[in-house]
């Protein structure tokens, strides 16, 4: 089993001075295999922070990343599984399902991790899966209106992925199960 | 200086050699019961200290021998005296030895058993050593001897409760001796630098050094007689300690005495006499480092008033605070040399020792404060790195006790002090504030707190004047600058009219930043400022039309100039993308007339400053992102733009990037949403152009490099081709789609294309898509259907 952090759209410091002290006492260095970022972290310090939790760490480009060599899109393989990496600002319309799911064919990828929207997402679709792990530090959204800070750990055993959302209401933070398994007649 | 050493080392053996031999002979005389020879050879051996040769470290050495053979002379005393012996006897016969410092040492030790056996009253015996040992004013002889004495009778002095104590012997006898051989042994101490040569000074000052412990002892053994009552230390300990400390106008004595007198008593006593030992501080020589002493006084008296609360109501009876506070006014007025290290330094520890005795007189911090600005005031910025070091820590110390900034704002004197510190250090000193804040998540929730604050961190919003701007480390700034982007988060009031004055505050004082700052610090004004917008989208219009309040127009009207500034950087993407964040707020406002006012800025940029071709395919698409959410628009607002978006589509420079934004654009005729926009026929005209663009694409890279790429961009556009089809466009038609797919199946079988293993894999996955939808069922699946694959 292998446990991958996904997050994103963090804004730091254009529009949150920090990781809420919560999830940052949650997220301890030697517990997490991989890290996929979606971007807009927005500083260096950020993405050294992320380093020091676990140092195979994935990073698109988020449209307010200092850091301008961040590729558009990454895909990587984890276990059973091919992941797709994009930040989402590039799929028209913004969040949108179905967009998502064309970039997703065009990534031909079992999982496809996009952040934008600030609003933590995770759907079924033909057969593979589109998550968005929200904004970790419920950064203010021009899209979704009462942003609650979110982050996702993907738990990768076999064919089956279990998805936790870590979401953080009222100052406690709250978690939710969503299990996937991947079918056979998928690609690859 | 070797030779000497080396001539040491050899004194020193001859000297352990002599002593050995007669202690030798000392303990056969003492095995076969022969006092009389016991006594010859222990004065024989005694003698061996009589050296003058050797330096006070090399003479301990000796002496130790020394000590512990008398250990042993002791224990035959005792056995003598327990078989009978007359103790008095012993006390006389011991008198017949020869030489003056054996014959002391040796009624020193029979004194010990004297006392022991209490054959006479304590106090007798004390009193006859302590002055027969005036008889060696050699100074390093006379102080071990005199140790000596301190050492033997220290646990046999007539103190409360002691077995010493008599109806004789009280326990003003046993002090009594103490303070007279701490008396003497200090006047030999003191009298020591005047022996010798001047040009060993140094030397002799650190051998001096070394011999301290040996007077302070008789101090610690002072701190221990449990009979030294509050009162006896306040009426005769303490006034004669001082008198000594005071009269024999030495520094290294002073220095070492003040500090042993703070350390080895309680911190009550301390307390109940405060007037008296501050009152000798003016008086010490000026020479004395009396700001680490007081420092020590100050830092014991805070950590007895946090170790109990019962303490606390003593500190105010006895108004230690003011005592304090004028000492150190008195003491820096008579140290008129003191370097201004040792005056903050001084005013630092009085801040610790009121933030810790008096956490609610933060006009006593003030004050501290205020007095240090005084000494300050007058002279240029602090140069001195120690100085504004210890300024740094002064500052930090209200920070650390109240962990809230807010409190620190309310002191007056807080920023004067700062304008001593240089532009480094006063940028230091704004970290440390900043980190503070961001530590204890203060929220600052005023304006003129806000101003304040800003006020105290200004070193690091602009460049002071006079600041020297070369060698500025580019990550240090970057770093700055983000906190203070940081720091801007929290600046909060859920009022909207405070919340409005705040951004207004911020906005001031940070468009003082000059080029290199405001990329830092105007997006987070910007977020801050959208998200007062949002609070107040939720309230109604204020009922009573007060011109004065606070207006989402109003605000959009600050954001325009906020963002405009960025003009100057010139920061054209980051002001492009804040136009935008602005524009979908309008929105959300229903201000149509604003939010275009922002596209426009925003299309204007695009048009003079975005030159790059990956800035712009960004740009392009952050522009149509934000279009396709717009709801605001009326007809002819939206088609200049929508035209407009297009058109920049069509003219990026790669001929991919302009086929993705024009079929990206069809979006912006199509929206799920809005009942209005679902122009068909114009979301068809987009998906034409954008294959026009594919196959030029195509003709381009089969004319440049004789194969015609890949098929990915028509893949892409069958997947929008589908989207609009899933959608019900009535343009995208069954014809359309399956035409499309048999241009891509052509296009892969050519001989000229090139295997592209990854558009083989997507195609794959569409028709995949189309399978599964078909096998949906229900509406879906018979729309389907009739694609044939």
């Amino acid at each position: 089993m292998v446990l991958v952090l996904a997050l994103g759209d963090l804004h730091i410091p254009h529009r949150a001075p920090d990781l809420p002290a919560k999830f940052k006492s949650m997220l301890v260095p030697g517990k997490i295999q991989h890290i996929i970022c979606t971007g807009n972290l927005c500083i260096k310090e950020v993405q050294d922070y992320l380093r020091t939790l676990c140092p195979d760490l994935h990073i698109t480009r988020g449209e307010y990343d200092e850091e301008t060599r961040y590729p558009e899109t990454k895909t990587l393989t984890i276990g059973q599984f091919k992941l797709g990496l994009c930040h989402g600002h590039q799929v028209i319309p913004w969040g949108d399902l179905d967009s998502l799911a064309m970039l997703q064919r065009q990534l031909d990828v079992d999982i496809l991790v996009t952040g934008h929207t600030h609003q933590f997402a995770a759907y079924k679709h033909e057969g593979g899966v589109v998550i968005n792990p929200g904004s970790a530090t419920g950064a203010y959204s021009s899209i979704t209106y009462d942003v609650n800070p979110s982050f996702v750990l993907m738990d990768i055993d076999g064919l089956r992925v279990v998805v936790y959302v870590y979401e953080l209401i009222d100052g406690e933070v709250k978690v939710d199960k969503i299990d996937f398994k991947k079918t056979t007649h998928t690609a690859h | 200086m070797a030779d000497v050493v080396e001539d040491e080392e050899k004194w020193l053996a001859a000297g352990v050699a002599g002593l050995q031999q007669n202690a030798f002979y000392m303990h056969r005389a003492l095995d076969s019961n022969n006092l009389r020879d016991a006594l010859k050879y222990s004065a024989q051996m005694l003698s061996e200290l009589r050296t003058s040769k050797l330096s006070p470290h090399k003479y301990y050495a000796l002496y130790m021998r020394a000590f512990d053979e008398l250990r042993k002379l002791e224990m035959f005393f005792k056995e003598e005296a327990r078989r009978g012996c007359s103790i008095i006897d012993l006390y006389e016969l011991v008198q017949h030895a020869g030489n003056i410092l054996p014959r002391l040492y040796l009624l020193c030790t029979v004194g010990s058993v004297y006392i022991k056996s209490k054959e006479a009253p304590a106090k007798d015996v004390l009193k006859d050593l302590v002055e027969m040992c005036r008889g060696i004013q050699h100074p390093v002889r006379g102080l071990f001897l005199r140790s000596y004495l301190a050492q033997v009778s220290r646990d046999k002095l007539p103190d409360i409760g002691s077995e010493y104590e008599g109806d004789a012997d009280t326990v003003m006898d046993a002090v009594e001796f103490v303070l007279q051989n701490f008396t003497e042994m200090n006047k030999l101490w003191v009298r020591m630098q005047h022996q010798g040569p001047a040009r060993e000074k140094e030397k002799r000052e650190k051998e001096r050094s070394e011999l301290r412990d040996l007077v302070g002892k008789n101090l610690h053994v002072l701190g221990q007689i449990e009979g030294v009552d509050l009162e006896m230390y306040k009426d005769v300990v303490l006034p004669r300690v001082l008198e000594q400390v005071v009269n024999c106008k030495d520094e290294l004595a002073q220095y070492y005495l003040m500090d042993c007198i703070i350390q080895v008593f309680p911190d009550e006593y301390h307390l109940q006499t405060l007037d008296v030992l501050l009152g000798a501080c003016p008086q010490l020589q000026p020479t004395v480092d009396i700001k680490t002493v007081l420092s020590r006084l100050m830092e014991r008296l805070s950590n007895y008033a946090a170790s109990s609360i019962d303490a606390l109501p003593e500190f105010l009876q006895v108004e230690a605070f003011s005592k304090l506070n004028n000492a150190i006014g008195k003491v820096i007025e008579a140290q008129v040399d003191m370097p201004v290290l040792g005056v903050i330094t001084l005013y630092s520890s009085l801040l610790t020792f009121t933030l810790h005795v008096h956490p609610d007189r933060l006009d006593y911090a003030d004050q501290v404060l205020g007095a240090c600005v005084k000494k300050l005031s007058g002279k240029e910025k602090l140069e001195d790195s120690k100085a504004t070091k210890q300024i740094v820590s002064l500052l930090s110390a209200p920070l650390e006790k109240y962990n809230d900034i807010v409190i620190a704002l309310k002191l007056s004197n807080y920023p004067c002090i700062m304008e001593y510190l240089d532009s480094e250090t006063n940028k230091v000193m704004a970290t440390v504030i900043i980190q503070s804040i961001m530590k204890n998540k203060t929220r600052i929730s005023a304006a003129d707190k806000v101003e304040a604050l800003f006020e105290l961190i200004k070193g690091l919003i602009k460049d002071l004047d006079g600041t020297v701007h070369d060698e500025v480390d580019e990550d240090d700034f970057k770093e700055e600058q983000n906190s203070v982007a940081r720091l801007i988060q929290m600046l909060y009031n859920d009022d909207v009219e405070e919340m409005f004055k705040i951004i207004c505050t911020v906005r001031k004082h940070i468009l003082t930043g000059g080029p290199k700052r405001l990329p830092f610090t105007i997006p987070p004004l910007v977020f801050s400022s959208l998200k007062l917008v949002r609070q107040l989208q939720g309230q109604d219009e204020n009922p009573f039309g007060e011109e004065e309040s606070t207006t989402p127009k109003k605000i959009f009207q600050l954001l325009n100039q906020t963002v405009e500034t960025l003009s100057n950087v010139p920061a054209p993407e980051l002001a492009l993308r804040l136009y935008l964040q602005c524009a979908e707020a309008a929105n959300d406002c229903d201000l149509e007339p604003v939010a275009y006012e922002f596209f426009t800025q925003a299309y204007i940029l695009y048009e003079e400053e975005i030159s790059d071709s990956r800035a712009q395919v960004t740009a392009i698409h952050l522009i149509i992102g934000t279009l396709q959410r717009m709801h605001v628009f009326g007809v002819e607002n939206r088609d200049t733009l929508t035209h407009k978006a297009t058109g920049y589509s069509a003219k990026l420079l790669k001929k991919p990037d302009q086929c993705r934004a024009v079929y990206v654009c069809s979006h912006l005729f199509w929206v799920d949403d809005q009942e209005n926009i679902k122009d068909g026929e114009r979301v068809l005209l987009c998906l034409k152009r954008a294959l026009r663009i594919a196959n030029a694409a195509q003709q381009m890279a089969n004319a440049a490099r004789g194969s015609t790429g890949s098929v990915t961009l028509f893949v892409e556009i069958l997947n929008k081709y589908l989207y609009f089809f899933e959608k019900g466009n009535p343009q995208i038609t069954v014809a359309a789609v399956q035409s499309l797919i048999e241009l891509i199946t052509t296009e892969m079988q050519s001989d000229s294309s090139t295997p592209d293993p990854a558009a083989d894999a997507f195609l794959a996955s569409t028709l995949r898509y189309i399978e599964f939808q078909k096998q949906k069922g229900g509406a879906i699946g018979e729309k389907y259907d009739s694609i044939k694959v």
